[in-house]
């Protein structure tokens, strides 16, 4: 490299570092700064620690009023459902069966998975309307129907944590990285890598397809 | 309006002519008894002006094609509001999905949101809570993005066999599109994140309020605050005016007409990733925060609603992609899985976008056994439906990236089946 060249890189080195130290996000000077008020009133998550939880609270009983009059008519008057709508209780011990029935006392793992969930989109069609104690009280019937607290429960902040969720320990962090790090295969098989190839099922046979008459079909 | 030149149930006619109807159903596609528009006939729209400017504001597609629609499975839920609409893949090609084919997935109905009310709120572990409105968003700097989104549960009434005879049933909870936004990191910066930040809740403004916990990491890394697809605005069935992109992850973390992104320093929890989008194994327990979509293909055409029309030379399309990087190689069989050759991909190759392979064949009526297998760029080669059953069971609903078998027979019809 010339002297004048070297001289050159160097000055541009120069005039460069100083863009390039400059890390600091740059602030574009957009939106207004949220205000307490504004933030009250959309903040409506609850963590399972109970981060979130409202000042309220909620009988088992007051609760059995709220969902008989506002719930039972999708999910059933003991939480059985009805119809497509999903199933709130029963299903003990059938997550490892043929016909797992996932319910808050079968799979939820928190309360909070349950009271964030009515607080933001129940009842269906008419959302964010119940008043804070008859979510809490809904919250603590629903669970009352799992046999998890009993019929005296009232729920609040400060009773949060005395429930216990029987499905707690029932979730465990993605790790299809190791159990199915057989996939990583990178090269597979291109020739004869099986034998004789048969149908063994069809899903015409099942024929829960929707009836489409714009669709062509071929031979029958 | 004029009637389509072949009715479905004419088509369907000449179709069970059988295999000797090949040739004559193939020499004219349009109907027998009607030749005024074929040569050496002058046909009507070359003698007839046509619509002049303006009468298409909004044009839309021809409407011969009006067949080319997303379709409701209505057993699958309880009501439209939260239910979906599968896209129509046996009737596209290229990679990129037309705004309007995209599948609907909702969990409280479409939100029609005045765009002049939209805010957006920023808030938790940050430096300044912030509201942003929409004309806010389209002044900072902006991207231009090509990604899949396919729902998680996409295949996953397969799990026990085949189920749903079309490729749009089995496969069409996915679309590609080009997104344009701001990246999620830039927008966080403005607010600035406290030191213990580790996690965000996004939360949707319609009426099932959708919220979903998301890493930091991946935030910062390549998630975008979009408002357009394709060029325009988004459509509000795909979250108008403001969704959040999540590249290669689960579509339901992709939170439509986001209103709200609270930063904190673990997950929420919600019921959308615990009592939903959690993946049961055999043994009773579940697999959480599966997010990454594992690398898939599937053939659209042939395709159970897409039938062989004739004998001879014969074009193979489909579509792959991988939520773990770029797609590196696509094979096809025509033998059930015996014997493999590698596609041809054809079009952009992007990250976390679909692509489009093609497998040629001259085919003589000999029943086919159709699969393809996507290989990604981590060395991650799509298993068959057995190999994942082995380890997953049958009960995870989500995440079947397993290879897809379509039965084509001498007819040319095509089945959805399972093989062993």
């Amino acid at each position: 490299m010339s002297r004048s060249a070297r001289f050159a890189a160097l000055l541009l080195v120069a005039l460069t570092v100083p863009a390039q130290a400059q890390d600091k996000p740059r602030n574009f000077g957009i939106g207004h700064l949220a205000t307490p008020e504004q933030i009250a009133g959309w903040d409506i998550d609850v963590r399972p620690d109970g981060q979130g939880a409202p000042p309220g609270r909620g009988s088992v009983k007051q609760g059995e009023k709220v969902y008989l009059d506002k719930c039972a008519a999708c999910h059933g008057e003991f939480g059985e459902s009805a119809g497509r709508w999903p199933q709130l209780a029963q299903g003990k011990g059938t997550l490892a069966s043929h016909d797992p029935v996932k319910t808050v006392g079968s799979y939820f793992p928190y309360v909070s998975s349950v009271f964030d969930y009515i607080r933001r989109a129940m009842p269906f069609g008419d959302a964010q309307s119940l008043s804070t104690d008859d979510l809490y009280a809904v919250t603590a019937y629903v669970l009352n129907l799992n046999d998890i607290v009993d019929d005296k429960f009232v729920l609040s902040k400060e009773t949060w944590n005395a429930v216990k969720m029987p499905n707690r320990n029932g979730f465990y962090d993605d790790d299809r990285e190791k159990s199915e790090k057989a996939f990583w295969t990178a090269d597979p098989c291109m020739r004869d890598c099986r034998g004789p190839v048969t149908i063994t099922g069809r899903a015409r046979a099942v024929d829960v397809t929707p009836d489409d008459k714009t669709q062509k079909r071929g031979v029958e | 309006m004029k009637k389509p030149p072949e009715t479905a149930h004419a088509s369907r006619r000449k179709f069970l002519v059988g295999a000797s109807g090949f040739a004559a159903a193939s020499a004219t596609s349009a109907r027998a008894d009607n030749t005024k528009n074929l040569p050496p006939n002058v046909a009507d729209w070359t003698r007839n002006l046509g619509d002049g400017v303006g009468v298409r504001p909004y044009g839309h597609p021809s409407q011969y094609e009006k067949d080319v629609i997303r379709r409701t499975v209505p057993w699958l839920t309880a009501t439209p509001e939260s239910s979906v609409a599968f896209t129509p893949l046996h009737e596209l090609d290229g990679i990129i999905t037309p705004n309007g084919l995209c599948f609907e997935r909702h969990h409280g109905g479409i939100a029609e949101i005045d765009p002049n009310d939209y805010r957006l709120m920023l808030h938790g572990l940050v430096d300044k809570p912030l509201i942003i409105t929409l004309e806010d968003l389209k002044r900072l700097p902006r991207v231009n993005r090509v990604y899949f989104l396919e729902c998680a549960a996409n295949s996953g009434m397969e799990w026990r066999g085949a189920q749903l005879n079309g490729c749009q049933y089995t496969h069409g909870m996915i679309h590609c599109v080009q997104y344009t936004g701001v990246p999620l990191k830039l927008l966080l910066e403005q607010a600035g994140l406290k030191a213990n930040a580790k996690w965000l809740m996004a939360e949707g403004g319609d009426a099932a309020a959708m919220n979903r916990s998301i890493p930091l990491a991946k935030a910062l890394d390549d998630c975008l605050v979009a408002y357009r697809m394709n060029g325009e605005m988004l459509r509000p069935e795909q979250g108008y005016p403001v969704r959040l992109v999540v590249p290669g992850w689960q579509g339901n973390m992709w939170v439509k007409w986001l209103r709200r992104i609270k930063v904190g320093d673990a997950p929420w929890y919600t019921r959308e990733e615990t009592s939903k989008y959690t993946d049961l194994m055999e043994s009773g327990k579940a697999r959480k925060f599966t997010f990454a979509m594992d690398a898939k293909s599937v053939i659209t055409s042939p395709s159970p609603q897409s039938p062989v029309k004739q004998k001879g030379f014969t074009v193979i399309s489909g579509l792959a992609w991988s939520g773990r990087g770029k797609i590196k190689r696509v094979d096809t069989s025509f033998d059930g899985g015996r014997n493999w050759r590698t596609a041809r991909i054809d079009g952009p190759v992007f990250d976390k976008a679909c692509v489009r392979f093609y497998s040629e064949i001259d085919w003589n009526g000999e029943p086919l056994l159709l699969q393809s297998r996507a290989i990604d760029d981590t060395g991650y080669v799509q298993p068959d439906k057995d190999a994942l059953r082995k380890i997953r069971g049958v009960n995870s609903i989500y995440h079947n990236n397993g290879i897809q078998t379509w039965s084509v027979k001498s007819s040319g019809e095509v089945e959805n089946v399972e093989v062993g």
